[in-house]
C-alpha cells in the first residue's frame, strides 16, 4: 500500500540569494484556493442543519442550568445506593456486558480478519470479507439490540450480544492489520528446522500477535464502555435506559448521579487500560 | 508484581560465566485466571445463557430476513433525512475540529508553562470525551429543542474531544525551534503558535478530523433515535412501524453512503501523508 513519496528537487542553486530563494518557493495558491472553496461550500451547504429545529420554543438556558447544577448536585441516595437500583450496580452491569461483549467479539471477529487478510487469502475473497465487515458495522446498534431482543427478551443479555456484533467491525480491521504485519521469515525458518504446523502456530504466530490483539481488545473495551450507554434506549440493560428515563422525566440530580458515576468509571477504565496498552506495546 | 514474583520464584540459571540470571514466572496464569474470574462474574450478572442462544438463536434473523427484498419505492423518502445526516456530520465535525485548535493549544505542555491551565483544560477534554455522544445529543434536543441542531453540537462536542486530544499530544511532540525563535523575534504566543506549529501538526490534524468525520457519519445516524434529526429519524419509525423493507433499504442506502464517505476520506488521507 506504502508508495514512495515523490520529492520535488529543491530549487537551490549556487550563488542564489536568501530572497532568491524565498520567490522559488513552492507555489500552493491553486490547491489552497481549490480547498477553501469547497470548504466555503460545504460549510453553506450544511449549515443549514444549525436551522433544523421543528419550532417547539424551549427555554434551552433553564434547561441548560438545571442540567448542569444537576450534575453538581448528584443524588447521593442513588449514588451510593447497593442493590439493583443503584448505580454501583448498574456501572457494574454495563462493566459486565462491555467486558463480555467484546470478549465475545472478539471471538466471531477472528474467522472475519483471517479471511480479510491478503496474505491468509487471496485478494478478492479478502476484499468479499472486509465488504461484509462494513456491511455489519454499518448497521446501528439500536437495530441490532431490537434484533436480539427477540432471541433474549430485554435485559443485559441482548446487550451483550449486540455489543460483540458492533465490535466485530473495529476488531477485525485492527486484527487484519496485525495479521498483515505478520513476519513470514520466523515460519519459514521453523519450517526448515521441521516444525509441525501446531508449533509453527505457537510459536511463529502467536507470539508475534498476542500483544497487539491484547492491545485492540483493550482499546475496545474501553470504547464498548461508552457505547453501552446506547443499548438502555431499546431495553438492553446497562446503564443506559435510567439514564435516559431520568433525563425525559427531568430528574436531574438522579441524571447527574448516573452521568458522574459514567464520567468516574470510565475515566478510571481509561487510565488502566492507557497503562497496560503501554506495557503491551514496550513488550513487558 | 513484587507480591507475585515472591510467590511465585523466579527460577535461576548459571550462565557459563558463573553470572546469576533470573527468569521471572509466566504472568500467563494470573492474566488467565483474571480472565477467568472477570467472565464468570459477567456471565452471572448478564445472565448469558448458551442454551438460549442455540434454541432462540434462528429469531435473529427473522428481522433481517423482512428487510428482503427492500423497499426501492421508498428511496426518494430518505435523500432528506439522509443528507440531513451528512451536514450535521459535516458542519459537526468542522466546528468541533476548529474550536480544538485553541483549546488543543492550552493544553500542550510545551507552549503553556502554567500547570494549571494545562491540568483544567485536560480534564475538560477527558470529560467531553467520556460523554457518550448520544446522552449529549438527548442533553443538546433539551436545550436546542427536537432537530438536527441539537445532533450537529453533539457531534461538534465529541469531535473537539477526540481531534483536540490528538492535537495537543502531537503539538507536544513538535520541533519547537521555530517557535522560539519566533517568539525571541517578538512575536506573541498566539502569532507564534500559527506560524511555527501549525504547519507542523496541520497534515495529522487534518487527518484525524478526516478520521473523525468518517466515525462521524455512524454516529450521526444513530443521533436521530433521541430526536436529534437525521436518519435514525426515519430508521427509528419505520422500525416502530414493523417496515422492515424500508428498514432494509434506508440500512442499505445508508451503507453505501458510508463506503462512498470512507473511501474519499481514505483517499484524502492518504494524498495528505
Amino acid at each position: 500500500m506504502k508508495k514512495e513519496k515523490k520529492t520535488k528537487p529543491s530549487p537551490w542553486k549556487p550563488g542564489m540569494t536568501i530572497q532568491e530563494m524565498y520567490e522559488a518557493r513552492p507555489k500552493m495558491w491553486i490547491v489552497v484556493t481549490a480547498v477553501l472553496v469547497i470548504m466555503a461550500f460545504l460549510i453553506a451547504w450544511s449549515s443549514t442543519a444549525f436551522k433544523g429545529t421543528d419550532g417547539t420554543e424551549v427555554d434551552g438556558w433553564a434547561v441548560a442550568k438545571s442540567i448542569i447544577s444537576g450534575i453538581f448536585h448528584p443524588s447521593t441516595s442513588l449514588l451510593f445506593n447497593f442493590t439493583t437500583e443503584g448505580v454501583p450496580y448498574l456501572l457494574l452491569e454495563t462493566l459486565c456486558i462491555a467486558f463480555l461483549g467484546t470478549l465475545v467479539g472478539a471471538v466471531l471477529a477472528i474467522p472475519f480478519a483471517f479471511l480479510g487478510a491478503t496474505n491468509v487469502v487471496p485478494k478478492p475473497i479478502a476484499l468479499v470479507f472486509r465488504t461484509i465487515v462494513m456491511a455489519i458495522r454499518t448497521i446501528p446498534a439500536f437495530v441490532y439490540g431490537l434484533m436480539f431482543i427477540r432471541v433474549t427478551g430485554p435485559g443485559p443479555f441482548a446487550g451483550l450480544l449486540t455489543m460483540s456484533v458492533c465490535s466485530i467491525g473495529m476488531i477485525s480491521k485492527m486484527f487484519i492489520e496485525s495479521i498483515e504485519d505478520l513476519d513470514g521469515r520466523i515460519l519459514e525458518s521453523l519450517d526448515a528446522s521441521g516444525c509441525t504446523t501446531f508449533q509453527k502456530i505457537r510459536y511463529g504466530i502467536v507470539p508475534q500477535i498476542s500483544a497487539d490483539f491484547a492491545s485492540t481488545l483493550i482499546y475496545r473495551f474501553d470504547m464498548n464502555l461508552r457505547d453501552t450507554t446506547v443499548l438502555g434506549l431499546v431495553g438492553a440493560g446497562g446503564i443506559g435506559a435510567p439514564l435516559v428515563f431520568a433525563m425525559n422525566c427531568y430528574k436531574w440530580d438522579q441524571a447527574g448521579a448516573i452521568l458522574v458515576g459514567l464520567i468516574i468509571l470510565i475515566l478510571i477504565i481509561e487510565w488502566f487500560s492507557n497503562k497496560l496498552r503501554n506495557r503491551l506495546a514496550r513488550g513487558i | 508484581m513484587a507480591l507475585y514474583d515472591k510467590i511465585f520464584k523466579p527460577k535461576e540459571y548459571t550462565l557459563a560465566n558463573g553470572k546469576k540470571i533470573e527468569e521471572k514466572a509466566s504472568r500467563t496464569p494470573l492474566v488467565l485466571l483474571i480472565l477467568l474470574v472477570a467472565s464468570i462474574v459477567s456471565i452471572k450478572v448478564t445472565g448469558f445463557n448458551l442454551t438460549t442462544l442455540a434454541k432462540r438463536g434462528n429469531q435473529f434473523w427473522v428481522i433481517l430476513g423482512k428487510m428482503f427484498p427492500p423497499d426501492p419505492g421508498y428511496i426518494p423518502s430518505i435523500w432528506g433525512p439522509l443528507f440531513d445526516t451528512i451536514k450535521m456530520s459535516i458542519i459537526g465535525s468542522l466546528v468541533g475540529a476548529l474550536i480544538a485548535i485553541p483549546v488543543a493549544m492550552l493544553a500542550s505542555s510545551n507552549i503553556i508553562k502554567n500547570k494549571v491551565v494545562i491540568v483544567v483544560v485536560r480534564l475538560l477534554f477527558s470529560i467531553a470525551r467520556t460523554l457518550p455522544t448520544l446522552v449529549t445529543a438527548l442533553i443538546a434536543t433539551f436545550i436546542f429543542g427536537l432537530g438536527t441542531t441539537a445532533g450537529s453540537v453533539s457531534i461538534a462536542i465529541f469531535t473537539f474531544a477526540y481531534v483536540g486530544k490528538l492535537l495537543y499530544e502531537q503539538i507536544e511532540t513538535v520541533d519547537m525551534g521555530p517557535f522560539e525563535a519566533m517568539e525571541a523575534m517578538g512575536c506573541t504566543k498566539v502569532r507564534a503558535f500559527i506560524e511555527s506549529v501549525l504547519p507542523q501538526v496541520l497534515p495529522g490534524y487534518l487527518s484525524n478530523s478526516l478520521y473523525c468525520f468518517e466515525g462521524n457519519v455512524r454516529y450521526a445516524a444513530i443521533l436521530g433515535y433521541v430526536g436529534a434529526g437525521g436518519i435514525g429519524l426515519i430508521l427509528n419509525s419505520e422500525i416502530g412501524w414493523r417496515n422492515y423493507s424500508r428498514v432494509g433499504m434506508i440500512l442499505i442506502i445508508l451503507f453505501i453512503t458510508v463506503v462512498i464517505i470512507e473511501y474519499l476520506s481514505y483517499w484524502l488521507r492518504e494524498k495528505l501523508s
